[in-house]
């Protein structure tokens, strides 16, 4: 059972984490359509953000692997 | 020249220090596979829940008793692909020829001292299963057991039946404990070692594990090519200064300038990105060899990058960086966050005191995750084959799986080979954004004007 409710926190991260980078991309993708010239710019930023938001989720993950073991 | 000896002596840091906590994965591998077999085992098809009712010690069974991995077995994807990305004391190139090359093996047992020999005293066979014991060790699904129960030869080789599992309720969890058979009789085998002596869950062990294993083999493997090519690219440079860069030059000089042009000066600033120059390279041509060195086919999928213990120690690395070059206004910041309410100041102190630590954590799993779960998805692709194909039984359901299986595979390692270089540009360029954040000065319009000026 706490090995089911793990994988369901899992995958909710995973969800929240999949809103977060999609509309970091977004974003980014509007910032390059709008100023091409800042381009490398924005693409390094964005990796960074991306990294953040994917960092919450990693951390929710390893908490579940941790609940589930 | 300078690099290429700096990214050397890294790299056996790394290697020296991922080979003293390389077990520490396993105990995590370990425990996730634990949690799938109590699921298979509650629905009744794994023939490990007949154990139960038996005594722990060892005890006389029938030769029809066999490794649950044996021919007639289901295929178990899940375990399958955590067996594949885990550290082995062999290295198969092949499963199937059966081409495996024996790597030395460092075992201490405080009782006993220190065993040192090769891996090929084993006898690996299939699944990597030992058919040989070895002064009271066994090798099992890739990795060095001790022999716990009396009565078992201890000095010397003997040959070994085959291994197999029991559940046993341990502080209320199902716990997969291994048995060696050996004239028909069971033995029961230690975990695999921890060096941290359990303090992490693992459970202390009766020995402990030093050895050269398939992830370190990779590591030196990896380290010295680098080495290799870092080498030659500096001859080429000195000889040629003005000249415009051929061969090996060419592949690493636009890497090169990118983090250099894209990810050091931005970040660090045109000033001190010298001093952290090597650092970033180190690790950015360290992770990316090691990564697309697990993506070659055939070649034993070494999981180097997606090893948590190795992920650790580069964060670990990055971490003692960051904080022993940090300045006044970086600890500032921690401890005491200017221009913000006196009552906040706490508050925020609590917060950034949990960041500082954070920032490490989600840089080890970010790049263990996202290689582990690369690797993951191949092996669960190629699983297909064995899925349709009812473990070899169904030889259509074979074939289907195999058509399903080649595309989605090769769709997965084009993915993987972005991830590769994506993976080794995130590492550095946050490597690059926190020493950045913390040797900058006066980045406070306030701190401008009662500063030098």
């Amino acid at each position: 059972m706490t090995g089911t409710l793990a994988a369901v926190g899992a995958g909710l991260a995973v969800i929240g984490a999949g809103i977060g980078i999609g509309m970091v991309g977004g974003k980014a993708m509007e910032a390059i359509a709008r100023q091409p010239e800042a381009s490398g710019d924005i693409r390094s930023g964005m990796i960074l953000m991306a990294a953040f938001v994917e960092g919450a989720a990693l951390i929710a993950i390893l908490l579940s692997i941790f609940m589930a073991g | 020249m300078k690099y290429s000896l700096l990214l050397l002596v890294l790299s056996f840091s790394f290697y020296t220090s991922s080979m003293f906590g390389q077990s520490h994965s396993s105990h995590t591998t370990d425990s996730t596979m634990m949690t799938h077999q109590t699921n298979t085992a509650s629905s009744g098809e794994h023939n490990v829940t007949e154990g139960h009712e038996m005594p722990a010690d060892a005890h006389a069974k029938g030769a029809a008793a066999h490794d649950a991995h044996g021919a007639h077995a289901p295929f178990d994807p899940a375990s399958t692909a955590i067996h594949h990305i885990s550290d082995a004391n062999v290295y198969t190139i092949l499963d199937g020829i059966g081409f495996r090359i024996p790597l030395p093996t460092f075992l201490y047992a405080p009782e006993k001292g220190w065993d040192i020999f090769s891996s090929g005293k084993f006898h690996v066979g299939d699944h990597e299963d030992g058919h040989a014991s070895y002064n009271g060790y066994v090798m099992h699904h890739g990795s060095v057991h001790r022999v716990v129960d009396q009565g078992f030869p201890m000095e010397g080789s003997v040959d070994i039946e085959g291994f197999t599992h029991k559940q046993e309720e341990k502080k209320g969890k199902k716990v997969d404990i291994n048995y060696a058979l050996y004239q028909g009789k069971e033995y029961r085998l230690d975990a695999r070692s921890t060096l941290d002596g359990g303090i992490l869950g693992g459970g202390i062990t009766s020995f402990y594990d030093f050895s050269v294993s398939k992830n370190v083999l990779s590591m030196i493997l990896v380290s010295l090519f680098l080495f290799w090519i870092f080498r030659k690219a500096a001859q080429a440079y000195k000889a040629n200064p003005d000249k415009a860069p051929t061969g090996v030059q060419s592949f690493i000089e636009p890497m090169f300038t990118f983090i250099r042009d894209e990810v050091a000066i931005p970040f660090i600033g045109k000033e001190k990105y010298m001093k952290f120059l090597p650092l970033l390279m180190s690790i950015f041509f360290f992770v990316l060899g090691l990564n697309l060195f697990g993506q070659i086919p055939f070649l034993g999928g070494t999981n180097v990058t997606g090893n948590l213990t190795v992920t650790m120690i580069m964060a670990l690395i990055v971490f003692f960086v960051v904080n022993v070059n940090g300045k006044k206004d970086y600890w500032q910041h921690i401890f005491w966050m200017p221009n913000v309410p006196v009552f906040v100041k706490p508050l925020l102190a609590a917060v950034e005191i949990m960041g500082l630590f954070i920032k490490p954590l989600t840089l080890m799993l970010r790049l263990a995750g996202n290689i582990s779960a690369g690797h993951i998805a191949i092996l669960s692709f190629i699983g297909l084959i064995f899925i349709f194909g009812n473990s070899g039984a169904s030889l259509g359901g074979g074939a289907i799986g195999t058509a399903m299986a080649i595309p989605l595979t090769l769709f997965m390692m084009a993915i993987e080979l972005i991830v590769a270089f994506v993976q080794a540009f995130v590492f550095t360029i946050l490597t690059a954004s926190y020493i950045g954040a913390a040797i900058e000065e006066h980045h406070h319009a306030d701190h401008h004007a009662e500063g030098h000026h």
